[in-house]
């Protein structure tokens, strides 16, 4: 599975798991306006974490923090090994 | 407190913004948000349960010196823990901007409105009392631990935490009814600033907007509350000299990122929590605390690693718990053991975890035993040991191993995934959501160790 596909994926699994509602995935999607609160980005931070073995976020400052989901999927992009 | 407050200066300029009223600190001359009726209030022990953060915030600048006792309800204490809060704290009087029945107290005989519409107040309130303010914590039962503190222990001094040059425009991301906002509050109204509230109700991206349009100078939250930050598009409304991390581990990450994003600022992360007070804020940029701080004589605040964990002893930590417990706030030289284990390595400490494997999702506490309860509570359950795993955006998640009372072999996954999914539905019933599972792993056993309770590990 792509990197985008599997962060697609993990967005979609977890708003249904919490019960969220989730925003149209567009790449300019705001990630603070996603339907999504912090403890569904630190869920689908890990277990992406474990489907792709990389956690961009821990990793020491060189990017900025993603925005929108377009920037999100980069930031994995570049990340993954 | 109010003359305090009068005596840093400038009244008229400064004031407390909230999202929806403001104040300004002159209007407090001649103003009241208790409609008048302060001086029913006088000798007594008050809980302050509002809705908002500024009508709690009026309501302790004039109830200061004149309570008895002030008791801080932060806003998201179970309406079901109101009756035994008010109980340990003998609380005779309630001052709120909810009805008394929303507020969780229809059965106090006094009860006052506060609201950020002042009335005219007659006279100058004068100071009686040496007034108590308690506040609430998590305990291990669920139910919190009321902590006492006074006016001097909240607001003392700290080294290397005298900054202020400019006329500071403060703003928290924590809410002022814990202590890690309580601090930027006094900070602000003793020190001369003002302040910008935040508000449950509000976007992260409108907060910092808000925050940005009154100029905010100093600003201050967890780690978690500023990984939300650096991901909103209004990151760079705010151009602050100086900016805070608090209430959980500041790693070498999130400390990068809030450089890379506000290059000017002065950037520091402190320790402190409800109990001991403030330990220390380190401005170097790098995570942990240098080993020096624990050799350092004379310092107001003492430290010292024993049993692993760090204890604080300095006229900033609390004065006791309130109630029948009896235990015990500091060890016999006046030591707070934070319960927060940290480990040397070079010349600095690093935070690894806490005792008793408490994870703090963001900012929450969460003691394993509360959802393990829950987990074995399943009737395949033989035991469980709810753990951490670090999390870059809320610093921990919650995760469980089970051990399954008779385990299924590999043909049998779909009755894994299905034991999975109603273990997770039993938790979802029962707790709070950051206190749900992540993730659960099922295990074949686990270690216990010699005292017949589960290996914990710190981290």
């Amino acid at each position: 599975m792509s990197v985008r596909a599997s962060v697609l994926a993990q967005f979609e699994r977890v708003a249904q798991e919490q019960k969220k509602t989730l925003a149209p995935l567009t790449d300019d999607l705001v990630l603070l306006e996603s339907g999504l609160d912090s403890l569904c980005l630190a869920i689908i931070v890990a277990e992406l974490e474990d489907a792709l073995g990389v956690d961009p976020f821990s990793a020491a400052a060189g990017a900025e923090f993603p925005v929108t989901l377009g920037d999100f999927i980069e930031f994995y992009e570049h990340a993954a090994p | 407190m109010w003359d305090a407050v009068r005596a840093a200066g400038a009244l008229a300029e400064r004031a407390l913004w909230g999202a929806e009223a403001s104040v300004r600190l002159g209007e407090l001359e001649r103003g009241s948000s208790l409609g008048g009726r302060l001086e029913e209030l006088r000798g007594r022990s008050v809980l302050v349960a509002t809705g908002d953060q500024l009508t709690a915030a009026l309501a302790l600048i004039e109830l200061d010196g004149v309570a008895r006792r002030l008791v801080l309800c932060p806003p998201d204490l179970p309406r079901k823990v109101v009756p035994f809060v008010m109980a340990t704290a003998a609380v005779d009087a309630v001052v709120s901007d909810r009805d008394a029945l929303e507020a969780g107290a229809a059965s106090v005989g006094t009860f006052v409105t506060c609201s950020a519409r002042l009335a005219p107040a007659s006279s100058e309130p004068a100071g009686s009392h040496h007034t108590e303010w308690i506040l609430l914590t998590s305990g291990t039962t669920g139910v919190p631990k009321l902590v006492v503190h006074t006016l001097a222990s909240l607001a003392g001094p700290i080294d290397g935490d005298r900054l202020l040059t400019v006329p500071a425009v403060w703003s928290t991301f924590y809410d002022i009814r814990r202590y890690g906002g309580l601090q930027i509050l006094l900070r602000a109204l003793l020190g001369g600033g003002s302040l910008v509230l935040s508000s449950a109700a509000e976007s992260t991206a409108d907060f910092l907007i808000r925050a940005g349009a009154r100029g905010v100078t100093h600003l201050s939250g967890t780690p978690s509350h500023w990984r939300r930050a650096l991901m909103s598009p209004s990151a760079h409304r705010i151009a602050p000299h100086y900016v805070r991390l608090s209430g959980e581990i500041a790693d070498q990450a999130i400390l990068d990122h809030v450089r890379a994003c506000y290059p000017g600022a002065r950037i520091a992360h402190a320790f402190a929590s409800t109990e001991a007070g403030v330990g220390f804020v380190v401005d170097d940029g790098l995570a942990g605390f240098p080993a020096s701080l624990l050799t350092q004589r004379g310092a107001e605040v003492e430290l010292k690693v024993e049993e692993g964990s760090l204890r604080i002893r300095s006229a900033r930590t609390a004065i006791r718990y309130l109630g029948s417990s009896g235990e015990p706030l500091a060890d016999r030289d006046g030591f707070v053991d934070t319960g927060d284990i940290v480990e040397l390595r070079g010349a600095r400490y690093h935070f690894v975890g806490r005792r008793g494997g408490i994870i703090n999702v963001g900012g929450l506490k969460v003691h394993p035993e509360e959802v393990e309860a829950v987990i074995n509570g399943h009737p395949q359950v033989q035991m469980s040991v709810v753990r951490t795993r670090k999390n870059a955006i809320t610093g921990a998640l919650v995760v469980a191993d089970v051990v399954l009372r008779t385990a299924p072999d590999s043909a049998e996954s779909g009755r894994v995934a299905e034991l999975e999914r109603e273990i997770l539905q039993r938790c979802r019933d029962a707790l709070p959501r950051h206190k749900v599972p992540a993730a659960i792993r099922f295990v074949r056993f686990l270690g216990v160790a010699g005292t017949g309770k589960v290996v914990r590990q710190h981290a």
